[in-house]
């Protein structure tokens, strides 16, 4: 049923000129809603050298009109699409091929969300679940799975079945991420840890103990888009889509055809395809981290390493500060920050990385870096595959 | 060392609001559009299964097409399952107070995948055996726990007991 076409129209056609994120060692911020989404945006813009006035697209993923409404713009290219923790990644997609196609010119996709201070400072949060009788309300909400830990629990027990994976090839990950968080000083957790610390941590949804879970923290950000062409005539060095992709097989976790392959074995070979690269070639991979199981099928299904290979690959430490690997360099969903659709923090750090931006994290001579994005319950994933002007 | 508070696990999305008066379950499922057969055969303890005439495959959950080689609704049938199933995936949730479920008495309890002799995969709990005794590949058998309107939720239980 996938396209067998290797279609390389979006390779360097459209590039990220500007991004920006707020995100504290605390956990929490002080500003929500649409004053940090705005904060974000301008600040994206800032860091491009552009204006609201040169804003043609907007993405959000739950109203881009109440978005471009509120910022008094009139965009010609909208996109609200909404897949979860991959919703980033899917507009950094469309907005290539909208700029590619001619549709727009500048686009601008922003984040915010507080689930941490919303609960310390009491905040009424609205929260919606599709209403009527659903899927989901009629086939799983009877069984009490715990949401959303449950299904990665149920994909992390089938992995272990079939290829032998352990509970310390997951805490592995945990480590190897929090090395990286080290680094980063605004980090939610910066201090030391080792596999018994993540072993010792107690089990909520087994096999995943708490430290296989990602935060819950606040945290926003934004990036802003433009073509090629234009890119190159702006503040910073742009950072090209070479190839990018989307793919989802199942919205809950019962109906995922195969729990140890994502769609992202898909989107993956997809995006590779379009712009040329091979895994091999990737210096740097912001894997979704929602859960260390999340990370190890990520590093399967993008091919960095055999199915049933992921708990191995990770174990001898690749994945940390002078590995071969460098995987979620900020400190991940794990320990950096998750305010519950993490996706957006995969593309401002491949970003700052591919600009030398990264500071004590920064690796060194970084070309091409992966931001593959998890949405929903390995629902829906979409994968960037991005480079320097070098890499053209 | 880390503060539980910080995490997914300690701060998922509350379920929806459990209706009053409480029944056993927090969530009774709602009838769906194409699922009434499967519901009210339950009052009698039979499992059905919405089956595919056109391609000979089984089609859960229930829909008015088949999904897998797009016949109408004309194609489907239902049938009744075996009730013999296999454990594909299985979690035992340690902290029943945080999925506000109130039918494990606050005990650990198990969520799995089983997949029916039949070929189609659901969701489910395994009861009747100790939540470290349920292993992926263990053959299981549906049960039944009754529901607050006469319909009764397909469970599964270790087989042969």
């Amino acid at each position: 049923m996938q396209s067998e076409r290797v279609d390389r129209t979006l390779r360097g056609a459209a590039a990220v000129v500007g991004v920006a994120d707020d995100v504290s060692p605390t956990g929490e911020l002080e500003r929500t809603g649409r004053d940090l989404e705005v904060a974000m945006i301008l600040a994206a813009l800032d860091d491009a050298g552009l204006t609201l006035a040169d804003v043609d697209g907007v993405c959000h993923a739950e109203s881009s009109l109440a978005l471009a409404e509120y910022l008094g713009i009139h965009p010609t290219f909208t996109d609200s699409t909404m897949t979860g923790g991959s919703s980033y990644e899917v507009h950094l997609e469309h907005a290539a091929a909208a700029i590619a196609a001619g549709v727009c010119d500048v686009v601008v996709s922003v984040y915010a969300s507080t689930p941490r201070s919303d609960r310390t400072q009491k905040r009424r949060v609205e929260r919606r679940f599709p209403p009527g009788p659903n899927p989901m309300a009629e086939w799983e909400w009877p069984y009490a799975m715990r949401m959303p830990m449950g299904p990665y629990a149920l994909a992390a027990s089938r992995h272990m079945h079939e290829y032998g994976t352990t509970s310390e090839h997951l805490a592995q990950i945990a480590v190897s991420t929090r090395e990286w968080a080290m680094r980063n000083p605004r980090a939610r957790y910066q201090t030391p840890l080792t596999i018994d610390d993540v072993l010792a941590s107690p089990m909520q949804t087994s096999p995943l103990h708490l430290l296989d879970c990602c935060l819950v923290t606040d945290g926003a950000g934004a990036f802003v888009m433009t073509s090629a062409e234009r890119a190159r005539t702006l503040r910073k060095p742009p950072v090209f889509v070479l190839g990018a992709s989307t793919c989802h097989d199942h919205m809950m976790i019962s109906q995922m055809p195969d729990l140890t392959t994502t769609p992202g074995a898909v989107s993956g070979a997809r995006a590779f395809s379009m712009a040329g690269v091979k895994p091999s070639e990737v210096n740097v991979l912001m894997g979704y981290d929602s859960f260390t199981i999340t990370a190890l099928l990520h590093l399967e299904d993008l091919g960095f390493c055999a199915k049933g290979e992921g708990g191995p690959f990770a174990a001898d430490g690749r994945l940390g500060p002078g590995g071969s690997l460098p995987m979620n360099t900020n400190g991940g969903g794990l320990s950096f920050t998750h305010p519950g659709m993490y996706g957006m923090f995969l593309i401002t750090e491949a970003v700052r990385q591919l600009r030398g931006e990264g500071e004590a994290r920064q690796v060194d001579g970084a070309k091409i870096a992966v931001a593959h994005g998890s949405g929903m319950v390995l629902s829906c994933m979409s994968t960037a595959v991005l480079g320097t002007e070098e890499t053209l | 060392m880390t503060a539980e508070a910080d995490t997914a696990a300690a701060a998922s999305p509350a379920p929806p609001p459990a209706p009053a008066p409480a029944p056993s379950r927090m969530m009774e499922p709602p009838v769906g559009a194409y699922s009434a057969p499967f519901w009210e055969a339950t009052r009698e303890g039979v499992l059905l299964v919405q089956w595919c005439t056109s391609c000979d495959r089984g089609v859960f959950y229930p829909r008015s097409f088949c999904p897998h080689c797009g016949a109408p609704a004309s194609a489907l049938e239902w049938r009744t399952a075996s009730g013999r199933a296999t454990v594909y995936a299985a979690t035992t949730e340690h902290r029943p107070e945080a999925t506000g479920a109130t039918f494990s008495g606050g005990l650990p309890y198990v969520v799995a995948l089983v997949d029916l002799e039949e070929g189609v995969r659901m969701l489910t709990n395994v009861i009747g055996c100790a939540p470290e005794d349920v292993r992926v590949g263990m053959p299981v058998s549906v049960t039944w726990e009754a529901l607050s309107d006469g319909r009764q939720l397909p469970l599964f239980t270790p087989w042969p007991t």
